[in-house]
């Protein structure tokens, strides 16, 4: 089985997903990130399935668990590249996936990972928002 | 399989010449609706033909290869018919008046009742069966131009618009179902992708309804656009509307609400402004590590 | 349009799953379906068949075309001699935006499709029939 290659960057992982991700793999994939995480105190994880076209429940939920784990190792996981029929798809399935980081592309992810990593925590910008919609502060947690 | 119908066989072999002759006059007579008599000719040859075939075969049954082929070819003459403008009335009655010419033939060539009916009858079946292919063909087509024309007023009832920088506007107008809620949802992220939008303002100014079912659907574009890293703000809500959705018990919260689109775009162009703050801040602090990674990205 | 026959899958392995996957794939192509739907088949297929694999240690994948008037659709059967499943009801009433659930995936799938039939006995094994439409 091929194990998917996870490159070291400064204080971030990247992963670059280029083919469908099977389960095998995909349980393979977290372990060796968790483990990379461990030898490398790496802060930051961005993994970019740009080119996965499926995302079943199982792949839904091992990318969830993933991003728990991490953060629990104090790394933050981003997941960018979702593609439009992927995410409607998610959402219908019922996975929402609320407690990952997403962003559009490698460059929105790396940038919202670099805000979190260096600990960059935004203000709100004048009066306090009413209820029914969210604060300001969480524009810069969700892909940002 | 014995030839049960033999004198039809010889028929079709020895007067196929006199049996088109005689249809072509007998349409023509009946009006051509504009087609030259050499279509018609044509066509008629080919049926004939093709008649001939099936019967030669023996069997009537769907699937052996004469009947494929006699199907085919009458779909097809039933959709050009069908755009020439003739009813599906008259192109089943081509198709049964082939009988007025065939059947005096082999009443002419029998010695009795009993063989007329076994070579008639076969026939006469076989050709309503085709004429009601052709009727089937008809509202087939129909109910394609009717599907067509649906999609594109869906297309054309849900504009999204690139009002800024970063920024996609949906003015939803009109009875929202199930369908175009639908297309609003993919027409949306497909566009967040393509101009790289971090905010959509969905306008429902001009919606006078929600029900349980279209407030799911704006639920779950509003999700889907967050793992596309974009954000939703709703707009135009009317007294009404928000009246119902509570009532349903729909849960709105972690949703992002203004009254009119004017505040929907003031507050869009703070998220997006910060955003490019944050942008800027974020490669202002740069590891060098994330710097050279990124120029590696640009090259490849 | 492209026609394409029925075919009949068996399912033991995750790699038969990779592969249902792509048949459904390619058949929903065929037939032009949207690539949302060409996705939402796909991934209801892989939930189901998952289920084969994890629950019943084998069964079998039915992919056939159909049609409705002008509509063409996939139908899709996912069928096993597994354990069964002792409660449908309650398999088939899972939050909507939790995701938890008795861990069928079957709500989610049924979103999925246009037509969604399933039976199922204790001992005997189960039967999921879905089609989507065009």
């Amino acid at each position: 089985m091929e194990r998917i290659p996870i490159v070291k960057i400064g204080e971030i992982l990247l992963v670059s997903i280029q083919t469908d991700l099977h389960d095998q793999a995909a349980l393979g994939l977290q372990r060796d990130l968790l483990e990379k995480i461990q030898n490398t105190s790496a802060r930051g994880v961005l993994i970019d399935i740009s080119v996965i076209d499926i995302v079943d429940s199982f792949l839904g939920r091992v990318l969830s668990d993933t991003a728990s784990m991490a953060g629990i190792m104090n790394a933050t996981v981003v997941v960018v590249g979702i593609q439009p029929s992927v995410a409607i798809t998610l959402v219908e399935l019922g996975l929402e996936l609320k407690r990952i980081h997403t962003a559009l592309n490698v460059e929105r992810g790396l940038a919202l990972l670099q805000q979190k990593i260096g600990g960059i925590e935004r203000v709100p910008v004048g009066a306090v928002e009413g209820p029914g919609s969210r604060p300001e502060r969480r524009v810069n947690q969700n892909g940002r | 399989m014995p030839k049960v119908q033999a004198k039809l066989s010889e028929i079709f072999q020895k007067r196929r010449e006199e049996i088109l002759e005689k249809w072509v006059k007998q349409q023509t007579a009946r009006g051509t609706g504009g087609a030259s008599e050499e279509a018609l000719r044509r066509e008629c040859s080919e049926f004939i033909n093709l008649l001939a075939g099936v019967t030669e075969a023996g069997a009537a049954e769907d699937n052996n290869p004469q009947m494929r082929a006699i199907t085919d070819f009458l779909q097809g003459i039933s959709k050009d018919r069908a755009k020439k403008g003739f009813s599906p009335t008259e192109t089943a009655a081509f198709i049964f008046s082939l009988k007025e010419i065939i059947l005096p033939m082999v009443q002419s060539a029998v010695k009795n009742e009993e063989d007329f009916t076994r070579e008639v009858m076969p026939l006469s079946l076989l050709l309503d069966k085709l004429g009601i292919v052709t009727f089937e063909s008809y509202v087939t087509g129909r109910e394609e131009v009717i599907l067509r024309q649906q999609n594109d007023m869906a297309e054309l009832s849900t504009p999204v618009v690139k009002i800024w920088d970063g920024i996609l506007a949906l003015p939803l107008i009109g009875t929202l179902d199930s369908r175009r809620t639908m297309i609003v949802m993919e027409k949306l992220l497909q566009k967040i992708v393509d101009s790289a939008s971090m905010v959509a303002i969905l306008d429902i100014t001009g919606v006078p309804m929600v029900d349980t079912l279209v407030a799911n659907h704006i639920m779950k574009t509003v999700a889907a656009t967050r793992l596309l890293g974009a954000d939703c703000i709703i707009t135009g809500v009317s007294p009404a509307i928000a009246q119902t959705i509570v009532h349903l018990g729909v849960d709105l919260s972690g949703v992002t609400t203004r009254s009119t689109m004017a505040e929907g775009l003031k507050l869009a162009l703070k998220m997006t402004r910060q955003n490019l703050d944050d942008e800027r801040e974020g490669s202002e602090k740069e590891s060098d590590g994330i710097k050279g990674m990124k120029m590696q990205r640009e090259h490849t | 349009m492209v026609a394409k026959r029925p075919i009949s899958l068996p399912i033991t392995n995750e790699l038969d799953i990779v592969k249902a996957r792509q048949e459904v794939r390619s058949y929903a192509q065929s037939l032009g379906f949207s690539l949302v739907d060409q996705t939402r088949v796909t991934t209801a297929v892989s939930e189901l068949v998952r289920n084969i694999v994890k629950y019943a240690v084998k069964g079998t994948l039915d992919l056939e075309m159909t049609e409705k008037g002008a509509r063409k659709g996939l139908r899709i059967v996912c069928r096993d001699e597994g354990p069964g499943i002792p409660d449908i009801e309650l398999a088939m009433k899972e939050g909507y935006t939790t995701g938890k659930g008795l861990g069928y995936g079957l709500p989610g799938a049924k979103r999925l499709v246009d037509q969604f039939e399933i039976w199922s006995e204790v001992g005997k094994g189960t039967r999921v029939t879905i089609i989507k439409w065009q």
